[in-house]
């Protein structure tokens, strides 16, 4: 974690920030739809992983996808690239 | 070894970027500066420049790539005209807040509509405020010099901010000068490697200029304004350097002429300030105590030096080749703020002459001080802001 600095002689030129988890908070309470993956079809190709936009998607050691629920916004792009169908879009309350 | 060439300001621009080694080039042609990509491309295409040039599809597209080459730490070049620039603007920006120190060679175009490809300078100063420094140009060699200078000042960690090297299209794009090209060894030694405050790399990924809170933004702009004022400081310094080492010098930030007990001063920038010494003689042969001072470098604006020349004279008479429609030039409107809460501040006259290209010779700019001798005689300026030559 970098410090913030105090004064403007502490400041680099441009902000500029590192990757960390979660900057913005549990983003995955925004979530209307929840992805839901059929390990059974799923073919390890790694595409959902590939086009997550917000890295919410790991990779098991056998290559399945793994979702993060605290960080995905459930947006869809997953299930809508799966050429296998392996992943569905269901309700949140269902 | 040095050599005497004789080549056009557009062929020259692209040796310039050759000689500063630059290591990623992307542009966009237009005329009048597709000579210049064309040469730079000819350089890399037959091995004799080790750079990458990228072709894009716009200038917006070539700004954002020299954006993204120069974050990953290499030095970057591109060039650009008129409307080229206009469609660069947003990405101007992004260069300069994310401290860049990009060079670019501006071949100046009078803005449409009406269509024009000939020179004026309202495609560059239209880019006053985007935190890009600036420098106008008289001859082939300074085209040359500055180049190299820019680097030099740009890549310094006082300012790492992006330059605009400017020269008019045509009256020295396309016009063959001699020029004396320094020895490679030479200038390696002048312009060591290019080393970044921050670089974008994979194993230590960053984000930067990223969304910056209210309590932030202000520190941030402060920063720049302090980085123009450095520049101010070091221009004058780096250019008796590069004098000491390769014979040319350009009095720094203004290249003054008989000034020293004129007591009317004609301020311009580009090519008209070579007229103006002209003019200069001239006047001076019939024993008129006439100046030229000639703006080379506008961001930052040499207010100290302007100062300075105002301490002596009665009167500055200012050549815009540019207006700011609805006000004046904006030479005349930074002289006069520049002057203003001096004691004795002499009497400003503006003029705007040789807009889309015509023609400003060493007689117009006799005409334009003769007028501006009679006003100071009489101690009035009698007419704010006269277009010169201008049908009725």
């Amino acid at each position: 974690m970098v410090k913030s600095p105090k004064t403007r002689k502490e400041m680099p030129p441009t902000p500029l920030s590192v990757p960390t988890v979660g900057s913005m908070g549990k983003t995955g309470t925004w979530r209307t739809f929840r992805p839901k993956v059929d390990y059974s079809k799923c073919t390890r190709c790694t595409i959902c992983w590939i086009f997550c936009p917000d890295s919410a998607i790991t990779r098991r050691a056998d290559d399945a996808p793994e979702i993060d629920y605290d960080y995905c916004k459930g947006c869809g792009i997953c299930a809508n690239e799966c050429p296998v169908k392996a992943i569905a879009m269901c309700r949140e309350e269902e | 070894m040095e050599q005497t060439i004789i080549d056009t300001a557009n062929h020259i621009a692209g040796l310039a970027a050759k000689m500063a080694r630059v290591k990623v080039v992307a542009a966009y042609p237009i005329t009048p500066q597709t000579t210049v990509v064309e040469k730079i491309a000819e350089f890399v295409e037959n091995g004799d420049m080790d750079a990458e040039y990228i072709r894009v599809e716009s200038e917006h597209s070539a700004m954002v790539a020299c954006i993204g080459a120069a974050a990953a730490g290499v030095r970057t070049f591109t060039a650009t005209s008129s409307h080229g620039l206009a469609l660069m603007h947003e990405a101007l920006h992004w260069a300069s807040g994310s401290r860049l120190p990009i060079v670019m060679a501006v071949v100046n175009r009078a803005m449409g509509a009406p269509w024009s490809i000939w020179p004026d300078f309202s495609d560059s100063l239209s880019q006053r405020d985007t935190g890009w420094l600036q420098f106008y140009c008289a001859d082939n060699q300074e085209v040359f010099d500055t180049i190299i200078q820019a680097y030099k000042l740009c890549e310094d960690q006082r300012i790492f901010l992006p330059a605009m090297v400017c020269l008019e299209g045509f009256i020295l794009s396309h016009t063959y000068m001699p020029v004396k090209i320094p020895d490679q060894e030479k200038i390696d030694a002048f312009l060591p490697q290019y080393k970044s405050s921050w670089t974008l790399d994979i194993e230590h990924p960053y984000s930067h200029s990223n969304l910056v809170s209210p309590e932030w933004y202000m520190e941030f702009r402060y920063m720049i304004q302090e980085a123009m004022k450095n520049a101010e400081r070091l221009i004058p310094q780096i250019d008796r350097e590069y004098g000491r080492l390769f014979g040319s010098t350009y009095g720094g930030l203004v290249d003054k002429y008989r000034c020293e007990d004129a007591e009317l001063i004609l301020l311009t920038m580009g090519t008209m300030g070579s007229e103006a010494k002209l003019a200069v003689e001239s006047l001076r042969n019939k024993g008129l105590k006439v100046g030229s001072a000639r703006v080379r470098v506008y961001r930052p604006f040499p207010v100290t030096e302007i100062t300075k020349l105002a301490k002596n004279a009665q009167m500055i008479a200012t050549i815009d080749r540019h207006v700011s429609f609805g006000m004046e030039g904006f030479l005349e409107t930074e002289v006069k703020a520049s002057v203003f809460n001096e004691e004795d501040s002499p009497l400003v006259a503006g003029f705007i002459a040789g807009l889309g290209g015509r023609d400003v010779t060493s007689e117009t700019i006799e005409k334009i001080a003769r007028k501006s001798l009679k006003w100071m005689q009489k101690g009035k300026v009698e007419k704010t802001t006269e277009w010169v030559d201008l049908r009725e």
